[in-house]
């Protein structure tokens, strides 16, 4: 393994080490400016259509559990955390350090998913997705002071699964490129001179963390504040 | 020329500091700030991000600077759609 890895250090179209780790690292930038206006649709989206039906977009905020998503958010600081720390471990060459913060990395990040899921799972038992079995009946007898259309009310609850599912698609794609991670952390695969995977799938991770960072907001907290 | 390590209490500093804005920003959310309670979130939201991006993604530390400029492009071209279509979704008279 160690002949191998030495191998993998540097391709022949490369000056040095240092400009090919810069190039790796370039690349994945431009792959997330692409993701930036991915996402970027779909927030302009929302804002356009929170701007147009404000009020069903507040009922259906205030429906989301707040307690659960501030914990998810928590959370998915915490997996940067172990990433960060991860890469860190990768450059300084202390490899059992590496792997046990990627498998800490993968708790949170399918602590996430599973959180993610029982909230998903409440927005099924209360009727809250959008489809022949919606029903908004729910938000108009809990806010009799805002007029609730339920056709603009499926649009707030279409964007909110649209948004965390493309989100949650993203996890679990960064959950498999971290087993990938594991695996050859584990067989030793990565040191001091070559670590430029955990590099870049840390970038991938912090960057899918950064798309929640503004989801919890728009979603969760715009609209908490008392009604008038 | 290598890479920059950054000390593990820095992470953990940007860590605390990330929580605690988290903490803020749903508390502030009950507090009735008029139209300010959108902005309020926006910026928290903008503060963390920048957070992740400089320290937990190296951009801070980074030499190259086209991935500076790989960003700041991203960043303009979402402001170039976010603001154009709220520029005009948001001026019309009629639905």
């Amino acid at each position: 393994m160690a002949v191998e890895s030495h191998e993998l250090a540097l391709r022949h179209h490369f000056a040095d080490p240092e400009q090919q780790r810069q190039a790796a690292s370039l690349g994945m930038w431009v792959f997330l400016a692409t993701e930036i206006m991915f996402f970027g649709g779909m927030f302009c989206a929302y804002l356009i259509y929170r701007y147009w039906y404000f009020n069903e977009f507040a009922a259906g905020s205030r429906s989301l559990d707040i307690t659960l998503g501030t914990v998810n958010t928590a959370v998915l600081i915490c997996s940067s955390l172990t990433v960060a720390m991860g890469v860190r471990a990768a450059q300084m060459g202390k490899n059992k350090l590496l792997v046990v913060l990627l498998l800490l990395t993968l708790v949170f990040g399918f602590a996430f998913l599973g959180i993610k899921g029982v909230e998903w799972y409440q927005k099924y038992e209360e009727h809250h997705i959008p489809g022949p079995s919606f029903d908004a009946s729910d938000l108009i007898r809990e806010y009799p002071q805002i007029h609730i259309d339920p056709q603009h009310s499926q649009i707030y609850f279409s964007l909110y699964f649209a948004m965390t599912g493309l989100h949650a698609l993203h996890m679990v794609i960064g959950i498999g490129i971290f087993c990938y991670l594991t695996y050859f952390a584990v067989r030793g695969r990565y040191t001091p001179e070559y670590h430029t995977p955990v590099e870049i799938g840390g970038l991938y991770w912090h960057f899918v963390d950064i798309v929640w960072i503004y989801l919890f907001p728009l979603l969760y907290l715009i609209d908490r504040k008392p009604l008038g | 020329m290598s890479e920059h390590i950054v000390s593990s209490k820095l992470y953990i500093g940007i860590w605390l500091t990330l929580l605690f804005l988290t903490g803020l920003t749903a508390g502030v959310a009950f507090i009735d700030l008029g139209p300010f309670n959108t902005v309020v979130a926006l910026v928290i939201a903008s503060v963390k991000a920048t957070l992740v991006v400089l320290f937990f993604m190296h951009v801070k530390y980074t030499s190259e600077k086209l991935t500076k400029i790989v960003i700041a492009s991203a960043l303009f071209w979402l402001l170039l759609l976010l603001g154009l279509s709220l520029a005009d979704y948001t001026t019309r008279l009629m639905r």
